[in-house]
């Protein structure tokens, strides 16, 4: 079972590497971007299991460790 | 007094900590971060580096680590912790200290002396300052962003958690005067009851003449004083 996790910037949170990416493109004449924000695509590949108990789990790592809730926000697709 | 400086894989001023408290009369310890115990130890330090390469996040592999949860313990128990640098970033990833270090504004590595306020003197950490006082130490570090929300920087405010700011030569806290985009120019805070601090400046590679000064040196004898208390 594969999942994969996105992690990204809370909206509000100023992202340095968005900015300069979107200045960039802007100077590649792709003028209709309005914003840009950069996140992290984690994937796991996890033994099957019920997928309700896979999910909490999924949860819990997030929470522990695969996003700094502070600043980040998170979610997950099973693929 | 006997000081514990944790050793993770990629600290790299450990040496440095443990030079600057041993050359202050006090024995010290380096505590792998296997480690179990902090046993015998008055104060920790965390040190600087790039704990497991700052795979993730800086500080977040660290903060998994076995001494971690005993290092909980121990400031809980109200013991003084001092994280400096990515020991800061780890404490923040541990919640011992509230808020997050994000990449720096312009995204570079910023390696300088830079000036800092001493925002409050009633910790154990900043008691030999003077309050307001301006004093100069390096930072050298890629993500010392610090963020918090709104709520939390009022409270850390108005708690006079903020300890250190960076700021001008004059001691105005200024926009210029920050060089990786900190809210409120924030280079350190302390917990709610003050015996833990996080820094991203070195005072260890500020505490002797030869090293460029030694304004850094009050840090570690603050700690003692408050130790020997």
């Amino acid at each position: 079972m594969r999942v994969r996790v996105f992690v990204s910037l809370k909206p509000g949170v100023l992202d340095p590497q968005g900015k300069a990416i979107h200045h960039s493109l802007e100077t590649l004449g792709f003028n209709e971007v309005r914003d840009v924000r950069v996140g992290r695509l984690i994937t796991l590949d996890m033994a099957d299991a019920d997928r309700d108990q896979a999910e909490a789990r999924v949860k819990d790592m997030c929470e522990k460790l695969l996003a700094n809730t502070v600043i980040e926000s998170y979610r997950y697709e099973f693929e | 007094m006997r000081f514990g400086i944790l050793v993770f894989p990629g600290s790299n001023c450990d040496a440095d900590c443990y030079h600057a408290v041993t050359s202050l009369g006090q024995p010290a310890r380096y505590i792998w971060h296997k480690e179990t115990s902090l046993k015998g130890i008055d104060a920790v330090i965390v040190p600087g580096g790039f704990s497991f390469g700052d795979y993730l996040r800086c500080g977040a592999i660290a903060k998994q680590s076995p001494i971690m949860q005993e290092l909980v313990r121990f400031a809980d128990a109200g013991r003084p912790v001092i994280g400096i640098c990515n020991g800061f970033q780890i404490l923040t990833e541990a919640g011992l200290l509230p808020g997050a270090l994000m990449a720096n504004r312009s995204l570079q590595f910023v390696c300088k002396d830079v000036n800092l306020r001493v925002a409050n003197t009633r910790s154990p950490f900043t008691q030999l300052y003077r309050n307001g006082e301006v004093v100069r130490m390096p930072v050298a570090h890629h993500d010392g962003n610090y963020f918090a929300d709104d709520e939390t920087l009022r409270e850390l405010d108005g708690e006079g958690q903020i300890v250190f700011q960076y700021c001008d030569t004059e001691g105005h806290v200024t926009e210029d005067a920050n060089p990786n985009g900190s809210a409120r120019n924030i280079a350190g805070v302390i917990n709610r009851s003050r015996n833990v601090l996080g820094m991203m400046p070195h005072p260890e590679r500020m505490a002797e003449p030869l090293l460029g000064g030694v304004d850094g040196r009050r840090v570690f004898e603050g700690i003692l004083s408050q130790v020997r208390v």
